[in-house]
Formats: C-alpha cells, structure tokens, sequence
C-alpha cells in the first residue's frame, strides 16, 4: 500500500465492528513489514487498547485555551459577551464577567475584541493522549475527559500525531456529525462497516451521504453476515458501492471479541479476509 | 411526570430495541429519540409526522467572493482553519478567499475581523425535527443535516418539546432512547432526567464503556441504572458487571439473554414485546417493570 496513506473506519450505527477491522487491519499490515499506525478517535469511548493492548511509552494531558478575564483591566463594554456565539462569556452588569468554560469553543475571539486587554488564556484539561507500541503496530489513542464536550478538539491532537512514511488506520467515532467530520477530513479512504439489518443500513446510507458530501472515496465492509437481511447488499448494489469485506455472524468471533481478543488470533481462519481486506483497500487507493 | 433517557457509551448494545418495547409496554408515554445522528427508532415505530420544523442551532460564516481582497486577515486570525485561499478572481484580487463549511464552528471571529466587511453570518439550517403519532402514542424525532453540528442543541430542544406534549397531554412518563459516547449530545440527554438507564453488554469493551458513562451520571449526579443485553455471550463478564454494579451501588434493572427473535423483530418493524413470544418477551417486560420500581 502507498506510504502515508490515511485510512478511516467508519460507520454510522455504533457497534459494527469498526474497533475489530480497525485493530485487525493494522496488525495485518504490520505483519506484511509495513509501518503502520493505528489511532482511536473515539476519543469518548476508545477500545483499540483493549484488543491490541499496547505498551504506552508517553501520555499528556491535551490542553485547549479558554478565557481567563482580569477584572481590574475590565471596563465593562460588554463586547466579550457579544462577539461569543457560545454563551461562554456573559458581561453581566458593571466590571462583572462571567465564564462557562465548559460551553468555549476556543475561538479567541473576546480576547481579540476586549479593548482593555482584560482577556488572557487558560489552558483547560480536556482529556489524554497515550502513544506507544503494540507488536508493529504504532498506537495512538484519545480519551477524553468526563465531563467535557471537546471532543473535535481531541481528536485533532489525535490527528496530530499522523507520522510520514506510514499507513494510518483511524478508528472514528459512531455517527454522522462533528466528532466524525473531524475524523474523515483528510482521509484518503474511509471504510463503513455495517451489519445486515435495518438500523444497520439506515445508518449506513447516512455514512455514505456524509462521506460523498465530504467528496471521499469510500467501501463498505459487511460485519456478522448472516444475521440479517440482504437488504444492505441490494442498496450497495444499486448506488454502485463496493463491497471490500464479509465476515460471517459467527459467535466465535463474538466470544473472541467479548473477551478481548483479537480475532486473527483467535481464529487464525479469519486471517484471509483481512489481507484480502488490505488488498482490496490498496487497489481502491490506486484508482 | 418522570423522564427515561436510555445510553449505553459504546455503541449498537441494544438501546433502540429496548426503547421500542419500553413504548410498546408504557402505552401512556410520549417518546423521543435524541440520537440524533444516526436515528433509528422511526424504523420500528414508524411515525406519521405531523409537524415539520428546521433546526437552527448556530450560525456558519460565507464570503462574498465580489467583495473579498484576499488580505488573509481571516486565515490568519480562524482558530478552525476553515479560511481557504482557493476562490476564484475578482476586480480587486486575483485570489479570493473561502469558507470551508464542515470546518467553520460559527464564532463569527472573521467577520467581525474582515476589513472590508466580506463575510456574511447567517443562521445555519443544521436538520429538521418532527412531532409524530405512532401506535403507541406522540414521537418526537429529528434528523441532523449531514455533517452538520450543534447536536446538543438539538437535543435539548427535542427533550423540551417532549416534556411540553406531555404536559399539554396529559401524560406520566417521557421515554428517551439516546446516543452513543459520552459527550455533547449525551450530556445534553441526561443532565436533568428523573433515571438513566444504561443498556450494556458483557464485553471488555462494553464493561469499559460502561465505566466512562456510569462516572459521567455521576459527574452530573443523575441516578442511574443498568440493563446487560445479550447477557449469556459472557456469562464470566455479566458477573463481573453485576459485582461492579453492586459495588459502586448502581442498581441492576435486569438481564436480557442473546435472542435471533431480536433481529427478526427489527426486521419485521417491530418491538420485542411484540414480536417474540419467548423467554425475551419476559425478560425485556421484567427490565421495564425493574426500571419502573427504580424510578419510584
């Protein structure tokens, strides 16, 4: 496969199985002796650890910059409170102003407008980023912190961490919105996996309407073949979608998962569907 | 009145099959699904909307390619990079600035900035949301447009209009199915709610999950409780959640075992109280009847 590529599993529907394509993946590229990254942006609920059970060599906390207002400089004009479109800083009456910290998006923009210069930033703790080794595999994960709503935030650090000359394979987070839009931007390929059932594929069609207007070039890989209907093969089959992966409903691979396990090695018979799977990913990137 | 909100932290554990029979088993609850992006309960209640309503939650900056002097003052001054120098010539530029859409968050910091005024600030249609009827009473829903944010936002208007319907109606209870993770739109689920019940499964990754998403009721200090779907694929893990639950004093509301009929029930549209006539049929009925002695 082309070095440098970034690679993100997808999925509308949580719980397809992006976390064991992922994680299975890139431990099949590393086997193949190429530099691989594996990175978790979801960041809310990460899980790449628990199947590939890195060592990590280096954890920070991640930081974003909120505003820290000194009300001796303040003169109470108010135009804080009016450029934030975020409710996270209010001038409420003479030289008192409030904060939210939790509601700032860290535009900067009351410290660009506060005449007084009464506005400096704080750094506030948004969660961690772990980095380390797992076999081959280079492993970055996100986690973010209880309470706090950054999640786009994080994983842009996470992001960050993308190194030169390797193949990136990024685990998203479930659903269509912001945390995913800042998980896809920039990807080379996106793979949805889904599952053959209605809520499976009604997810699925918002994944793919989300990756197409975002203009990437996507596959679909099938989890727990069988259990269903055929219902997402059919809709595959008419958008002209390529199918990349099947993998059977198979409760091995269920127990595999529950325990944590990775299933190539668990049931090495698996092992082909996901060399086919890296195949089938680098010939769509040469297209 | 009390309100329901159904989570789970990791994805695709079973809330949406369960908010289904709960609607089917309540008979006298308004519903509301706040997951919204990825909604799915509409394909087991099948709702006939009734009002239509946009969703604005924010704002979304645009240039006007005409009035733009490609200065870069934007660029320079977006902490979301969404300023692209990649517009097409005008009378005064040879360059012009755009607004890259799924990066803009809506400060405004540009066009309060542009020193020519070329930048637009407009409400921004973030998704639609609805007021249905379905066989077991009033829905409301929503879809988010794709890519768009503000999630919470819309979340928190879909929790009011419920609790306003509920009102106006009469009724006792407000069942919420919500979404995955921990964040934003969760937040906005729960903060407030009479009970939380969290759907989990006997997996690593799911005891995890479950973790993350029991400190958050906690943070918030919301009662909690929790249900372990598909219970008998680890009996060794469903122990071990049982044992975490009974130490950090969160109560157990039941166990549902592993069932085909819970596919087939979504395949067919409908819930498993109505589809399944065996031994899930009774578990997912004593789970409700559980998580209603909770709420007293």
């Amino acid at each position: 496969m082309e070095k440098n590529a970034v690679i993100a599993i997808a999925s509308g529907k949580g719980g397809t199985g992006k976390t064991t394509v992922a994680a299975n993946l890139a431990w099949v590229i590393a086997e193949q002796e190429e530099a691989v990254q594996y990175l978790d942006c979801d960041v809310e609920e990460p899980n790449g650890h628990i199947f590939l059970k890195p060592k990590i060599n280096q954890s920070e906390k991640v930081k974003v910059a909120v505003p820290d207002v000194d009300l001796e400089k303040c003169i109470g004009c108010g135009k804080c409170g009016q450029i934030c479109q975020y409710g996270a800083i209010v001038s409420i009456k003479e030289k008192n102003v409030l904060t939210f910290e939790q509601l700032c998006h860290s535009c900067g923009g009351c410290m660009r407008v506060c005449p007084s210069n009464a506005i400096k930033s704080k750094m506030l703790d948004i969660g961690t980023l772990d980095c380390g080794k797992a076999g081959n595999v280079d492993f970055v994960s996100g986690k973010l912190q209880i309470g706090s709503v950054r999640t786009p935030a994080l994983i842009k650090k996470v992001k960050e961490q993308i190194k030169e000359n390797y193949i990136a394979i990024i685990d998203a987070p479930p659903g269509t919105s912001c945390p995913v839009v800042e998980t896809l931007k920039e990807a080379d390929f996106v793979l949805l996996v889904t599952e053959p059932t209605p809520f499976g594929l009604n997810d699925l069609k918002l994944a793919v309407d989300l990756t197409r207007e975002m203009r990437l070039p996507f596959a679909v890989a099938i989890n727990r073949c069988g259990m269903g209907d055929n219902k997402v093969e059919e809709y595959c089959q008419n958008e002209e979608i390529k199918i990349v992966m099947k993998l059977a409903d198979d409760r091995r691979i269920a127990e595999a998962y529950s325990d944590g396990e990775m299933i190539i090695d668990v049931l090495p018979e698996y092992k082909k569907s996901f060399i086919g799977l890296y195949e089938n990913i680098s010939r769509k990137l040469k297209e | 009145m009390k309100e329901i909100v159904v989570i789970s932290g990791k994805g695709g554990t079973g809330k949406t099959s369960i908010v289904a029979s709960f609607a089917a088993l309540a008979k006298n609850a308004v519903l509301a699904d706040c997951d919204v992006d990825a909604a799915d309960l509409h394909l087991i209640l099948k709702p006939d909307i009734k009002q239509t309503h946009d969703f604005s939650g924010g704002k979304k900056a645009t240039i006007i390619t005409e009035k733009c002097i490609g200065c870069g003052k934007c660029e320079q001054i977006c902490n979301f990079d969404a300023p692209k120098f990649d517009g097409p010539a005008n009378s005064t530029a040879e360059r012009t600035y755009t607004i890259e859409p799924f990066s803009c968050e809506g400060c405004g910091v540009c066009v309060q900035f542009c020193p020519v005024d070329a930048i637009e600030f407009k409400d921004a249609i973030n998704g639609q949301w609805f007021v249905s009827e379905t066989r077991f009473g009033t829905m409301v829903h929503a879809k988010l447009g794709i890519a768009e944010e503000n999630s919470g936002k819309l979340v928190s208007l879909i929790r009011k209009q419920a609790k306003d319907i509920a009102t106006k109606q009469n009724k006792e209870m407000i069942i919420v199915d919500g979404s995955p993770g921990i964040g934003c739109p969760v937040i906005a689920s729960i903060s407030g709610a009479d009970l939380v019940l969290i759907v989990t499964e006997p997996t690593i990754s799911g005891k995890h999950d479950l973790d993350r998403v029991v400190e958050l009721t906690q943070h918030f200090k919301i009662p909690a409780a929790v249900c372990i779907n598909k219970y008998d694929i680890n009996t060794k893990i469903t122990k071990q959640i049982e044992k975490r639950a009974d130490e950090i004093s969160l109560k157990i509301a039941g166990k549902i075992a592993y069932d085909t009929s819970v596919t087939k029930a979504q395949i067919a549209a409908k819930s498993i109280v109505e589809y399944s006539q065996n031994g899930v049929k009774e578990q997912v009925t004593s789970v409700w009847e559980k998580t209603l002695n909770i709420l007293k």
